[in-house]
């Protein structure tokens, strides 16, 4: 007797829903065991991670500001991810990103530079698509697996943004740390609230979103993406261009990679530092896999990440948890998420011996 | 010392994490799988190790605990890949966070402790000959171990049936399934090999290279043993080759000052990953003439 899996034709929206929420329930569960095992307690920690961030108008509005980037990238990912297409370099498209956008107010650090904001969004948008654009030539002109060039694209990313700090970049009254000058005022994205630090690129994100959905569910562009990436054959033979919906995957998902990272030092940071490679691009792509890689999903999942990012900050505070928690949490997600999700695609069958 | 012999001395230490982690990716990736998880593997390994010889003062133990842990993390990709046939770069990048995660969750209560690393041993004889003698010759235990696993590895996937029929499921899974080869059993083994050589290339970081646990430790390594595969054109001797050149690069600043040239380190440390991209297209270039 074996078992088979069947795929489903079509999954039902209610199973759409439910493999995420059956996938954080899980994920809470293990997290109270293993909390429990590490001797914290594990009520306080749920509770600070989970619903804390709920509890204040600064928290909340913490978790706005967290959102923006994570919703930006992953509405730009997810798009590659179904047409097989997986730029997993957003953390590097990010960086690029942010420092393109950092040149303008590094040389011009008393802001006189007409245009300084837009300027700055489509220098980071521009090097984002530009930085992910060199997987997309390998990709179509030599067949290199985009999965490795982003990565390796990532990596040295790190570099550049290492070397900038260290040298050229540096402000000289910065005390030797790795750091610009601090940004002019007009080369801040305006805030959305008096008083708390979400700015307009929660817009950018939300705007993003809907371009995202009137793409892939509106669009006959979208239509070939997805057929690219459920049915290759399929889209050979209607005479899709593949490497069209290569160029078109990693551009779109650099620039929204790109603008991002713009958004993030012309945002909370306001200078550009290390901390800029703070994961976002990797966190992002749980955020796509969560959200079921659909835009309204990834709203969604967007949300719930961010929430437990600061649920995690306030959780280092009230229960004693390391903030790595938030790691081990978002994993748990998605492990959690591949599993369920599979079993809501795919029916299970046992399978007698055929007759003869 | 100088730089020069330091590097001799250091290379073949700097060397064997990523060694160890490439040559167990190396054997997955044979089987037609990527597992993306390894800098997770390797962290969650080198705090098991750690905390384990912290608490037994016993090596063999830490890195057998590396070992089984960090397999059976990549079981759960084994699991997701192989039997529920989820996404393998999700599988592989949930089971890296959820690993880095792991390690920094169980090692926080033992960062800025110590331990002793291992003795270096020389080799008889040979670590006489002057210069080369008390530094490339004489190293721990485990780097004698692992250029024997080197040349295990080179032995079973060359010249044993074991290896063929590693190379089959790789190249062809339909075919190697219908000549009734249990291809996900193989793809099984493969994985939780590559997890066990990710957990002892972390036990080395954390237990004898430099013998604390700090979070993050791993820095990377898990990344630069990803492309170190590419690099050595999935075999074993140049993966070898690989690591050791990318080992030299890693002691960055060092080997500036021992080649006694100007350029930033950040210029030194990208160039592996330069080189893996350049690679990986001329290998691309060729496979798609060849079709």
């Amino acid at each position: 007797m074996k078992i088979r899996m069947v795929r489903r034709d079509a999954a039902s929206h209610l199973a759409m829903v439910g493999a995420p929420v059956l996938a954080l329930v899980l994920t809470a569960l293990c997290s109270l065991v293993l909390f429990a095992a590490l001797g914290v307690d594990a009520g306080t920690a749920l509770h600070a991670l989970l619903l804390k961030p709920f509890l204040t108008w600064y928290s909340f509005s913490e978790v706005l500001l967290k959102m923006a980037p994570l919703l930006l990238i992953a509405q730009g990912i997810a798009i590659g991810f179904r047409a097989n297409v997986f730029n997993i370099g957003a953390e590097g498209q990010f960086i690029i990103g942010a420092v393109c956008a950092s040149a303008f107010p590094v040389y011009f650090p008393e802001g006189d530079f007409p245009v300084m904001l837009p300027a700055m969004i489509l220098a980071g948008g521009l090097g984002g698509l530009a930085y992910a654009a060199i997987a997309a030539g390998l990709r179509t002109r030599f067949g290199a697996s985009e999965i490795l060039v982003t990565l390796m694209l990532s990596l040295i990313a790190i570099q550049i943004l290492n070397y900038l700090l260290l040298g050229p970049w540096k402000d000289p009254r910065g005390f030797n740390f790795p750091q610009t000058v601090m940004f002019p005022a007009n080369a801040q994205l305006p805030r959305l609230f008096e008083g708390v630090r979400p700015n307009i690129s929660l817009f950018f994100a939300l705007g993003a979103s809907l371009l995202a959905y009137l793409l892939m569910e509106r669009h006959f562009r979208g239509y070939q993406l997805r057929t690219a990436g459920l049915a290759p054959r399929a889209a050979l033979y209607a005479g899709f261009s593949t490497s069209r919906m290569i160029w078109l995957s990693l551009c779109i998902g650099g620039l929204a990679a790109g603008i991002a990272g713009a958004s993030e030092v012309a945002g909370p940071l306001a200078q550009l530092q290390r901390s800029v490679a703070t994961g976002y691009g990797y966190a992002a792509i749980i955020v796509a896999y969560v959200g079921g890689l659909r835009p309204l999903g990834i709203i969604a999942s967007s949300f719930l990440i961010s929430v437990i990012y600061i649920g995690g900050d306030s959780a280092t505070v009230s229960a004693n948890l390391p903030i790595a928690a938030v790691e081990v949490f978002q994993g748990m997600l998605l492990v959690f998420y591949l599993m369920t999700f599979t079993l809501i695609r795919f029916r299970f069958e046992i399978e007698r011996e055929a007759p003869a | 010392m100088n730089a020069l012999e330091f590097l001799l001395s250091g290379t073949l230490a700097a060397a064997l994490p990523l060694l160890l982690a490439a040559l167990g990716e190396m054997v997955v990736e044979k089987t037609g799988l990527l597992n993306l998880g390894l800098e997770g593997m390797m962290a969650i390994g080198a705090a098991i190790a750690f905390i384990c010889v912290y608490h037994t003062g016993a090596h063999e133990l830490g890195f057998l605990a590396a070992a089984a842990i960090s397999a059976a993390l990549a079981m759960v990709f084994a699991f997701l890949v192989v039997v529920i046939h989820a996404n393998e770069v999700a599988a592989g990048l949930a089971i890296g966070v959820l690993g880095l995660g792991l390690s920094a969750l169980f090692g926080k209560s033992y960062e800025s402790l110590t331990i002793t690393g291992l003795p270096e041993l020389g080799l008889p004889i040979l670590s006489q000959i002057p210069v080369i003698g008390p530094t490339l010759l004489t190293q721990d235990i485990v780097v004698w171990c692992a250029i024997l696993g080197v040349v295990a590895i080179w032995y079973v996937l060359n010249r044993t049936k074991l290896g063929l029929i590693i190379t089959a499921v790789g190249e062809n899974a339909h075919a190697a399934r219908s000549i009734g080869y249990p291809v996900a059993r193989i793809r099984f083994a493969a994985v939780a090999f590559g997890g066990a050589m990710c957990g002892l290339a972390g036990a080395y970081a954390s237990t004898v290279y430099t013998p604390l646990w700090a979070d993050g430790m791993i820095a990377g390594r898990g990344w630069i043993a990803l492309a170190l595969v590419v690099f050595g054109t999935w075999q074993t001797g140049r993966v070898a080759f690989g690591a050791l050149l990318f080992g030299v690069l890693s002691l960055g600043e060092l080997t500036a000052q021992a080649i006694g040239l100007a350029i930033p380190s950040q210029v030194l440390s990208s160039v592996p990953y330069i080189v893996t991209i350049l690679i990986l297209v001329v290998i691309s270039a060729q496979q798609q003439r060849r079709q």
